[in-house]
């Protein structure tokens, strides 16, 4: 077994600059890698580029990245819950690309995967495929799109072992799993990092070999962005 | 004229036997409380679950399950938990047989714009791009025109376009119409309203067959 395992998110964090470019995982505020953000903020590293689905809330997720104007660009398909990043996306000081989710979590895949760009329907005919390359494959138009280089990737899973392998829960998997390998050094924070063979290898959702720091995590706070209920 | 539950309840009488589908959020959301409880159906979320199932009773809500509006939800029993690649891979590879989302405006060739006004902020085209590049039966449920009254049924799209030549059919406040290769095509009326009126509605071309019937909900 090749021991991920580090003592905490300090550790788990070596090596991390300004003027980086990370991925972070998460939908919403749903499987974000809370710890590796708050770590983030309190190293006060600057001028990132973050590739995220999202950009957080306010007070919450990269949000709190924002609020310290540590991001230099963000990276994303859908943005502004939050009203920080609205400020800044229309005073300049933040460079936003919007790129549409399927093709975000597949430059994501393709540089975990070795593949250094790929052919999208998505965004034909749109502002999107503005200065890409276009082709026809049997009649139907695709845009060239590239794999994603990034520094770091911060992703969050809900077991894992020392050896790095990864098991998600529910819709907090999202974007996590894409990310693993995509970047030069893959960190997971997990909620609870079990012991090496107690998680059943059939039911692995990404094997060890893509992740090269594990820690668990503290203190998660797993906030709910739109609680919906129905009265019992 | 039909409110937003009436074009929810048309537009769920499309919905048929062993689809699989994509619900946008607004209007398409409550296309699911109408489907036909006698026919089998699963609800897919691009943020990773398919068997979507009813919002959870209070207290029971699950931070690691929402859906694509951030939502708390449940599942049923079949559903099945993905990553964003394996769930665009159902989208791209159309495996999802039936998208429906809202849009700002419609072309008479079935172009689409729902994600960017200029000047105005913009929040990002989410996965709706790749939901409209990619599905083979997209049905738009909007309003038949805008606040200031103006269609919403274009000749030629002003908007930043979502999707080019991608809407088959529209289900609004006035009226069902499905996009042909002539312009849009009238099907059904709302209740009570006259052809004149959807056609004084409509910017584009509207084609009219013989007697529009009235929709039955």
């Amino acid at each position: 077994m090749i021991n991920k395992k580090v003592a905490d998110v300090t550790e788990a964090m070596a090596g991390v600059k300004d003027d980086m470019t990370f991925m972070l995982g998460g939908f919403g505020l749903c499987g974000i890698p809370e710890n590796a953000i708050n770590h983030l903020v309190k190293l006060n590293v600057k001028g990132l580029t973050c590739i995220s689905n999202n950009a957080g809330v306010d007070d919450f997720g990269l949000g709190l990245l924002l609020h310290k104007r540590q991001i230099k660009k963000m990276i994303s398909s859908y943005v502004g819950e939050n009203d920080e990043f609205e400020r800044q996306m229309l005073s300049g000081e933040l460079d936003v690309e919007l790129v549409p989710q399927g093709t975000l979590v597949e430059r994501c895949r393709a540089a975990q995967s070795g593949f250094p760009a790929f052919f999208t329907p998505a965004g034909y005919g749109t502002e999107v495929a503005e200065g890409k390359e276009v082709r026809e494959f049997d009649g139907k138009m695709y845009v060239l799109e590239h794999a994603f280089k990034a520094d770091f990737a911060f992703v969050k899973a809900w077991k894992g072992d020392a050896a790095g392998n990864l098991v998600f829960k529910g819709t907090a998997r999202n974007f996590n799993p894409a990310m693993c390998g995509a970047a030069k050094i893959t960190v997971a924070e997990v909620e609870e990092l079990v012991p090496v063979g107690s998680l059943d290898p059939n039911q692995i959702h990404i094997p060890g070999i893509f992740v090269q720091r594990i820690f668990e995590g503290k203190d998660y706070e797993k906030r709910i962005e739109q609680r919906t209920v129905i009265k019992k | 004229m039909l409110d937003k539950i009436g074009i929810a309840k048309r537009i769920a009488q499309e919905v048929k036997d062993g689809y699989y589908v994509n619900l946008g959020i607004g209007i398409p959301t409550l296309v699911a409380n109408y489907v036909r409880d006698d026919i089998e159906v699963e609800f897919q979320s691009e943020n990773g679950v398919l068997g979507m199932g009813p919002f959870p009773f209070e207290g029971e809500e699950d931070a690691d399950l929402i859906n694509a509006g951030k939502q708390t939800i449940t599942t049923l029993p079949g559903a099945s938990f993905f990553d964003s690649s394996m769930s665009f891979s159902m989208i791209r590879g159309q495996h999802v047989h039936l998208t429906i989302l809202g849009a700002m405006e419609v072309s008479e060739e079935g172009d689409i714009a729902n994600w960017k006004i200029p000047g105005k902020m913009v929040k990002g085209m989410g996965g709706a791009m790749d939901l409209v590049a990619s599905a083979e039966n997209i049905i738009v449920a909007m309003m038949h025109t805008n606040k200031a009254g103006e269609s919403k049924l274009l000749k030629k799209c002003s908007l930043p376009l979502t999707g080019v030549g991608c809407v088959k059919k529209i289900v609004t406040n006035l009226a069902v119409i499905e996009i042909t290769p002539e312009g849009f095509k009238l099907l059904e009326r709302a209740p009570g309203i006259s052809v004149e009126a959807i056609k004084k509605a409509t910017e584009g071309t509207l084609i009219i067959e013989g007697d529009i019937p009235e929709m039955i909900l």
